[in-house]
């Protein structure tokens, strides 16, 4: 512990920390503009200058270790001289574009300032022109604002992990740049914009929209992938205006991936507002009333083995239970599934389905192996993490297949099954790694578990780490990438039917069993119709409506409150920022609704007894789960084949991001920078 | 005056020429083994009595940096640096040394490694030393030739390797901390410091960072005694140096004096004189462009040397004497200077970026007389807002010339911008106009 001045207060502070951080300690603020907590030191801002007792000259405080025995002072004439003179400089050539700029309201240089800069200008040269750089459709730039804190710079090669992003130039000509003047190639691109202090790098879909003054901000938790991002969804009236990121250290730290924050032009459209009922091939605008009486006559007349229900990806809790109990109590059936694949399933216990060393635990794994998996495309900030924690550790990872740039060095093998058999079996070198490792990290991927050989890769490997102590009560080295949002809330609930890890549900329905199908937000479903009559209830008219004979209007995520439970098994509700369009209704009252049509009674009278009757669900399945033990699954066929990693196609894989031309505009420019040009 | 046997660089005009059998007759390799068995301690003690200070500008006393280095080797290794990255305008030392005494420097780089652990030394040297860059390295071969550096060296049991590192001409590549971004291959930008380079600089090991002429004088040093060299000059400011004499003389020239000259001998013996006489003398840039001017009067009795010039607010910096006769204009030259620093700042921390822009532009129209007479003060201020506020020494480099300007020839600038803007009583204020040009009464 050193103890230094601060202001002359005393204060104690542990060693390794800089003056910035013991003022703030202190609780004194120290105006700053290229210091990040995330980032590494730059202190060329200068902003931070502070004085020293004994040192002639004003010190940079964030670059300056902490010294026992310090005396800091921030609030001499001194000081005060030193920041209006840095304040000055950044303003000389800083354009007043404050009105037409994007930034104003929420500008660190327009706030400081305010707060430490000189009211008039003695600046009479013409200001610096830059011209502007194209850096894709996320970002718009205008660099004629840019102050070079090189904050972006930084977190293109720290975080993002790519090095397109640098500064050219020299002294007063010194310009940020992609130097190509293309796209960053990142799926973290976007928060670049939430870095730059100034008006620099703007969002270009958020162009001129709005002021931060006039948007509603809602914190809620993010669906485009299983990590769940905590966001702040910012509103003008219906329209989500944007998505921010909020800071959650487990999860997701400061970064959310780009599909999080610009795929939220997807909820404006393809928006279904009303029921449609399909005659003749068309769609047709109907009212609840009749649409609910036709689902009545249907399902009266059919078999209820007869009938089955498949959730998608990004439907929340709450409306899975009701769904579940819809289909249980009005229903009577147990024909439901949330997987739209037959990727192989052991749902005996939780630890099997969940990312169980947890996003934080990333940071102290000494070893990393990925099966079947681009967590890049598939959980983009837990990649970041696993950036973070090669970084950090510089620790070995191992990819069982090569996927591609993942950010970080990685070495792959072959992508066969053999190389699991060898490595479970103590023949290969890895597995003498994993035992010795103290803390490794296996991670499966879906594409693992959706191969033929998915029973065996799971089951063996699991029973590998038994078996070698790596999964016991201070860590539990199997970890499973969730595809969806609701993919681990499902299997919480029990939305499946499965023996022997198998998808019966999708058997029987390719094999067209089913009478009638309810696609509750299925959008993925890769299934040829013949007589079945499809009910499809959700937000977008997607792949799932189009098949669909009747067409429920549900809410999307920001409309409605509602759980969701990521991939560590972290239970987070999403809260509503908007309301459901037209005569769309939240998706749980949609279904409480129809079970009043069929039965004249609802099943839950209003959402407090839904929630108390969930959790009292996830709770007796949370207490059966801890006392439940593992039976060893046997009779493991051996297949010898190559395990594809299936890149999904990360600008495109739910129906928000479909319904998105943001998402659209960043897959072709993607699609764009991978041609080569010779392809012809 | 120095004597002739005192003369450290004695083919500094090569006449006689700067192979190594040449370089030997001189008086270069010798002794050299029974330097280096004397130890670490004793050539750094030497050196500490030696009272040698860094010719590079700053004038850091030598062996203490080199006491900085770790005394043992840990797991990482040491690097030794020479600084050749000559770019200070009016200094042209380092290029004859390079040229014409490679060998001396070769020799002082075998000791100095040797005194800080290191088996690797780096010569920067700027890209536009191309010619310079050839003669050294055809120097360095022959030494690798002789046995003189590389594997065994000198049969000490010392390995030492030199590469010669080419910049590309920034001049903030002379900065120790740029030097040592630029030889990774980064971008040529100061490095915050601390860390100093001692403990964390090269690849991140402890480096030792000197410049061309220091290092050239150590061998010399050590065979003749840290006293013998501590006995020339003032206390503090001693031995030789090298002064490159350019600008309004009659015959520019590198030459090498004791330490504590008088600034008038100097360029009376040596350069013959200023153009027109010592009258037509207007200033003198004392250690290259980065040091502030002196006018006539403080010439007249100035000796050349760290403390004195220091004591008079100017510096000694790299011995880069540029004079300046009456029939130039001195705001004109300092606006040119200022162009120079406005050209070469990294743009890495904020008030030199835009500092040195704003000070060039000024100056610029000072030196046409459009500019307002109250600018002269804001010039000043700043000068002190970049000065110290920056990362590395730049700040003060591109700003202490145009102090100087301002402390010794305020005068001419504000005969020359005496237009004053404000709005003064009586006038009729027109309509529209910048309210902080009214004068205060008026409003």
């Amino acid at each position: 512990m050193f103890k230094l001045k601060v202001n002359n207060i005393d204060i104690e502070i542990e060693e390794g920390l800089t003056v910035l951080q013991a003022c703030e300690k202190a609780g004194v603020e120290i105006p700053r503009f290229c210091y990040h907590e995330k980032l590494s030191i730059a202190g060329n801002c200068r902003m931070c200058l502070v004085e020293i007792e004994k040192s002639p000259k004003p010190i940079a405080s964030c670059a300056m270790p902490a010294a026992d025995g310090m005396n800091i002072k921030t609030n001499t004439p001194f000081v005060e001289k030193a920041r209006k003179g840095v304040m000055e400089f950044l303003l000389a050539n800083h354009p007043l574009d404050c009105p037409v700029c994007d930034q104003g309201g929420e500008c660190d240089l327009q706030d400081q300032s305010m707060f430490y800069g000189v009211d008039k200008s003695r600046y009479k040269e013409n200001k610096r022109s830059v011209p502007e750089k194209n850096m894709g459709p996320l970002i718009k730039t205008q660099m004629t604002r840019c102050i070079h804190c090189t904050r972006c710079i930084r977190f293109a090669t720290e975080v993002a992990g790519v090095p397109e992003l640098g500064a050219i130039g020299r002294g007063e000509d010194m310009q940020i740049t992609t130097y190509l003047e293309q796209s960053m190639q990142s799926e973290l691109s976007g928060n670049v914009i939430d870095l730059c202090p100034v008006g620099a790098l703007t969002s270009k879909p958020y162009i001129f929209e709005a002021r931060p003054w006039e948007l509603k901000k809602t914190e809620t938790i993010d669906v485009m992938d299983a990590v769940g991002s905590n966001i702040r969804v910012d509103t003008y009236g219906w329209e989500v205006k944007r998505v921010l990121p909020r800071i959650n250290e487990d999860i997701n730290e400061e970064w959310i991936s780009d599909k999080t924050r610009y795929a939220c032009d997807g909820l404006l459209n393809q928006r279904l507002d009303t029921p449609y009922i399909k005659y003749n091939g068309k769609f047709e605008k109907a009212s609840w009333k009749e649409v609910f009486n036709i689902i009545n006559v249907k399902m009266k007349s059919a078999n209820s083995s007869k009938v089955c229900g498949i959730t998608g990806d990004l439907v929340n809790m709450e409306t899975l239970y009701v769904f579940k109990e819809f289909f249980n109590k009005t229903l009577n059936s147990k024909n439901l599934e949330f997987r739209n694949n037959h990727s192989y399933l052991n749902p005996e216990k939780r630890e099997n389905y969940v990312f169980n060393s947890s996003i934080n635990g990333i940071e102290e794994s000494d070893l990393i192996f990925l099966i079947g998996s681009n967590p890049r495309y598939e959980a983009t900030i837990l990649n970041a993490r696993i950036r973070k924690a090669y970084l950090q550790n510089k620790i070995n990872i191992f990819s069982h297949n090569n996927v591609g740039d993942l950010t970080y060095p990685y070495e792959s093998l072959n992508g066969k099954t053999n190389v699991i058999k060898e490595i479970v079996e103590d023949k290969h070198y890895l597995s003498k790694l994993i035992k010795s490792a103290k803390k490794p990290l296996i991670i499966i991927g879906q594409s693992a578990l959706l191969s033929n050989s998915g029973k065996y890769i799971f089951e063996s490997i699991k029973s590998f780490l038994v078996s070698n102590n790596k999964i016991n009560s201070e860590w539990n080295s199997l970890n499973i990438i969730s595809e969806n949002a609701s993919t681990v809330g499902s299997l919480d609930l029990g939305i499946y039917s499965t023996s022997n890890g198998s998808n019966e549900i999708l058997k029987h329905l390719e094999n067209h069993e089913y009478e009638i199908i309810y696609l509750l937000g299925q959008d993925s479903l890769k299934f040829k119709k013949e007589n079945e009559f499809i009910i499809y209830q959700g937000s977008h008219g997607d792949k799932g409506a189009e098949i669909a004979d009747i067409i429920l209007p549900g809410a999307a995520y920001t409309e409605q409150d509602g759980y969701y439970t990521n991939l560590e098994g972290k239970l987070q509700k999403a809260y509503k920022a908007s309301y459901p369009p037209g005569e769309a209704k939240e998706d749980w009252q949609i279904l409480n609704d129809l079970a009043e049509t069929m039965n004249h009674r609802k099943l839950f009278n209003d959402k407090d007894e839904l929630l108390s009757s969930m959790f009292n669900y996830l709770k007796l399945f949370k207490d059966s789960n801890t006392t439940k033990k593992i039976s060893e699954v046997k009779d493991l066929n051996f297949i010898n084949e190559e395990i594809k990693v299936n890149n999904i196609d990360y600008y495109y894989s739910n129906s928000i991001a479909r319904a998105s031309k943001t998402m659209f505009n960043c897959r072709n420019e993607k699609l764009i920078s991978l041609s080569t040009g010779t392809e012809g | 005056m120095l004597k002739d046997q005192d003369r450290i660089f004695q083919n500094l005009y090569n006449d006689n020429g700067s192979d190594v059998e040449s370089s030997k007759k001189r008086g270069d390799w010798l002794n050299t083994k029974n330097i280096i068995e004397k130890g670490r301690d004793w050539i750094i003690n030497e050196i500490k009595i030696s009272e040698l200070r860094g010719r590079g500008g700053a004038g850091f006393p030598t062996g203490l940096k080199w006491s900085f280095a770790p005394k043992d080797v840990g797991s990482r290794p040491h690097y030794f640096v020479i600084n050749a990255d000559e770019s200070e305008p009016g200094t042209c030392k380092d290029r004859d040394i390079l040229r014409f005494e490679a060998h001396k420097l070769i020799e002082g780089c075998l000791i100095a490694s040797y005194a800080v652990n290191a088996h690797i030394c780096y010569i920067y040297i700027r890209g536009e030393y191309f010619i310079e860059g050839q003669k050294l390295q055809a120097a360095i071969d022959e030494a690798y030739e002789k046995n003189l550096i590389g594997k065994n060296a000198l049969d000490t049991g010392w390995d030492l390797d030199i590469y010669i590192h080419y910049g590309a001409g920034a001049y903030i590549c002379g900065e120790e901390t740029a030097l040592i971004e630029s030889i990774e291959g980064k971008k040529g930008q100061p490095r915050l410091k601390p860390p100093f380079p001692a403990l964390i600089g090269l690849y991140g090991c402890p480096t030792i960072i000197n410049n061309v002429e220091t290092i050239a004088v150590v061998p010399t040093i050590l065979r003749r005694g840290g006293k013998w060299f501590a006995s020339l000059g003032k206390a503090k400011n001693t031995g030789t140096k090298i002064f490159c004499i350019s600008g309004n003389v009659n015959s520019p020239c590198n030459v090498e004096e004791v330490m504590s000259i008088p600034l008038k001998e100097l360029i009376e013996t040596h350069a013959g004189g200023v153009i027109g006489g010592w009258d037509n003398l207007q200033a003198v840039i004392p250690g290259g462009s980065s040091m502030p001017l002196l006018p006539k009067k403080i010439c007249e009795t100035i000796t050349m040397d760290f403390d004195s010039l220091m004591a008079e607010k100017s510096g000694l910096g790299t011995a880069g004497v540029v004079v300046i006769n009456k029939d130039q204009d001195i705001i004109k030259c300092m606006a040119r200077i200022a162009r120079f620093y406005k050209h070469e700042s990294c743009g890495q921390c904020t008030p030199c970026r835009e500092g040195t822009g704003w000070m060039w532009r000024m100056l610029e129209r000072m030196a046409k007389g459009e500019a307002s007479k109250d600018e002269v003060d804001m010039l000043l201020d700043v000068t002190k807002q970049i000065a110290g506020h920056t990362i590395c020494a730049f700040g003060e480099g591109s700003s202490w010339p145009v102090q100087g300007l301002l402390r010794h020839f305020k005068g001419e600038v504000e005969k020359r911008n005496n237009y004053n803007p404000m709005i003064n009583k009586g006038k009729n204020i027109p309509y529209l106009v910048d309210q902080h040009l009214l004068d205060k009464e008026n409003v």
